[in-house]
């Protein structure tokens, strides 16, 4: 028997085996103690920064727009997440449940942070697109600085700029302004990366393949011609972002529960241009593309490790020799006749 | 009255600073339409340069600030040939984040060279002992810095423009901008002219970084990245690619910054000047004084 099945949907299959098979491969040697305890630790990082990539390839891949605040998303999402882990910790006793409902509201949170900023920011073109989500990452970025929650009997106090807050018997801070969260009880496990890598990846073919992702693609590529025939600019470039910002938000949420404290300062410019390097090296509009890049690049500082000082200089020496390399146009020009030689010789 | 003076001063004065990195940037961004993410870690080479060759080697500022617009003029034409030149043809985001890596190596080579503890840039500009002039019984200060910083911008503004209105250089750069094929086709060299960008952009970044470091001066491998980020947005802010519009984006922005610190809060001033540049893109997408680039089908 023969399946017939389209290029896209044989790239989609493939793009769940490698995620299912490398689950499946890092899970029974974390369990057999065959990985390093640094390693061990990077698991569900490595899933986080996954989505995020997977998230981001969504806005830069798919909708063509180039975005340089996707941190500020992520840091949405990290930080309504432990909040709400904080706050939950009694009325949801089982930790598997709460990270799925602190992950909900992480996506909520950065999906409305999404509207908000998609409204005005889709308006625009270009760099100059660019250049406003950069500014909007660094407005959440110093918003969430200046902001300051605690908890008592009667439930959520909020307080901006300074710590106001007059908490009442047996209350707590949860987020104190620049000192982010900390003593945060780590529940993300790998297994809740990976499936929420699957679902980020089932939500993000789902939408491409449908006759919105095909709007959002002909946006991409010659909105003008998209706008003649009658496509909403608007609503699907807005469809694409919201969700992207969602993703990204349950990415942060993830991470933030995986770790022991976490500042907003985390979350800055860097961290938006790291996640934008996954994409751009995975290959705009590819998804495994971007998992493999998300994955070797979160695990080659660890890798560098023995070059201590040395290590991010290295980093930056192997990312300007990728982009050139990639885009040599002699060697891609090798590449592709390499190819079609193969091809030739199948038929 | 007299503090809201001082504060406009000083944010003029921070404003300059920002418009003279500015124009690296939109000089970069109007020819080669590239996003020189690196251009903000030239200006903390600049400002260790010149550190070292005063306090180290005991020269006088002045050379000092001639040696460091030498060295990032020369490293800038070595960024711009190692790592842009072979992606004229590649896609804009291959270039940023090219650019990206640079900045990042050039962050990192400074930490392996000199340390990531800050030092603290000496005082230069002193005349007769005293570090400024004060009016009013001393109410109001300004110090040498801050009308150097302002007088710096201003000559550079004016050279500037005289030479991209008036010289053949000057000329060929401007016609770079507005089409290379065109540029190519009329004889002019197009990669020797977007080099001489890059070397005029490096060397300007050179002065800001002396100057920045004047005014604030603590120096670290990470100085030249906020302020970069910062000047970047002023570019977007004054319209990038104009070169005028670069001074005015860039002093508005200091302004604000200076007053969202004084009267609304410093913990929020930056979210106050990020919100700014929303506002204007909003109401004139492309900026105070950008171009609107019709689109055609």
């Amino acid at each position: 028997m023969k399946l017939k099945l389209s290029k896209t949907t044989r790239i989609n299959f493939l793009t769940y085996a490698v995620v299912i098979v490398a689950f499946v491969v890092f899970q029974s040697l974390s369990s057999a103690g065959a990985l390093s305890s640094t390693l061990k630790g990077q698991l569900v990082p490595i899933c986080a920064y996954v989505v995020m990539a997977l998230s981001l390839n969504l806005t830069v891949g798919v909708l063509g727009e180039l975005s340089l605040g996707h941190a500020g998303f992520v840091s949405v999402g990290a930080f309504a997440g432990a909040v709400a882990s904080a706050a939950l910790t009694t009325v949801i006793p089982i930790p598997a449940l709460r990270l799925a409902v602190s992950m909900v509201i992480g996506a909520i949170f950065a999906a409305i942070a999404g509207v908000l900023i998609g409204i005005p920011v889709l308006r625009l073109r270009g760099d100059y697109l660019a250049i406003v989500t950069l500014a909007f990452g660094e407005i959440i970025k110093s918003l969430i600085t200046n902001f300051y929650i605690g908890i008592d009997g009667e439930g959520l106090h909020f307080s901006f700029l300074s710590n106001k807050l007059s908490l009442g018997e047996g209350g707590r801070m949860i987020l104190n302004g620049p000192m982010g969260i900390p003593g945060i009880t780590r529940i993300s496990t790998f297994a809740a990366g990976f499936i929420l890598t699957m679902i980020a990846l089932i939500v993000i073919f789902n939408l491409v393949n449908s006759r919105s992702g095909r709007a959002i693609m002909a946006l991409r590529d010659n909105r003008i011609a998209a706008e003649s025939v009658g496509i909403n600019v608007t609503k699907y470039k807005m469809m694409a972002f919201v969700t992207s910002a969602a993703l990204a938000g349950a990415a942060g949420c993830l991470f933030s529960l995986g770790q022991n404290t976490i500042l907003p300062s985390k979350f800055d410019f860097n961290t938006s241009i790291l996640i934008l390097v996954f994409v751009v090296l995975g290959g705009q509009g590819r998804m495994l593309g971007s998992i493999i890049a998300a994955a070797a690049l979160t695990i080659l500082p660890e890798v560098l490790r023995e070059f201590a000082d040395y290590r991010m200089l290295v980093y930056a020496i192997v990312l300007i020799l990728v982009m050139l390399i990639t885009n040599n146009p002699t060697i891609s020009g090798f590449f592709a006749r390499l190819f079609r030689r193969q091809k030739g010789d199948e038929t | 009255m007299l503090t809201f003076l001082n504060h406009l001063i000083s944010g003029i004065s921070l404003g300059s600073v920002y418009a003279i990195i500015a124009l690296g940037y939109t000089m970069v961004y109007g020819i080669a339409k590239m996003l020189n993410f690196a251009h903000g870690d030239v200006i903390m080479v600049g400002a260790y340069v010149c550190f070292f060759m005063v306090s180290s080697f005991g020269l006088h500022p002045i050379i000092g600030i001639l040696l460091a617009m030498v060295v990032c003029t020369l490293l800038g034409i070595v960024i711009e040939r190692l790592a842009y030149k072979p992606l004229r043809q590649a896609p804009s985001l291959a270039v940023l984040i090219t650019a990206i890596g640079m900045s990042y190596f050039l962050q990192n080579a400074a930490q392996l060279l000199w340390t990531s503890n800050y030092k603290m840039f000496p005082a230069f500009f002193t005349f007769g002992g005293k570090n400024g002039v004060s009016f009013f019984d001393g109410r109001l200060n300004l110090s040498w810095t801050t009308i150097v910083t302002i007088l710096a911008c201003l000559v550079i503004m004016v050279v500037l423009t005289l030479f991209t209105d008036k010289t053949k250089l000057g000329k060929a750069m401007r016609a770079c901008s507005e089409d290379k094929g065109a540029a190519q086709l009329m004889g002019i060299n197009v990669n020797t002219t977007i080099s001489v960008t890059f070397a005029i952009g490096s060397a300007l970044a050179a002065v800001a970084g002396v100057l920045l470091c004047s005014a604030y001066p603590t120096l670290m491998p990470t100085t030249g990245s906020m302020p970069g980020i910062k000047a970047f947005t002023a570019a977007v802010f004054g319209g990038i690619g104009s070169i005028p519009g670069a001074l005015l984006g860039g002093i508005l922005l200091g302004i604000i910054e200076i007053f969202a610190k004084a009267y609304i809060s410093t913990q929020v001033s930056d979210a106050i000047v990020f919100a700014v540049l929303i506002i204007v893109l909003l109401v004139k997408p492309t900026g105070l004084l950008g171009k609107q680039i019709r689109e055609k089908v």
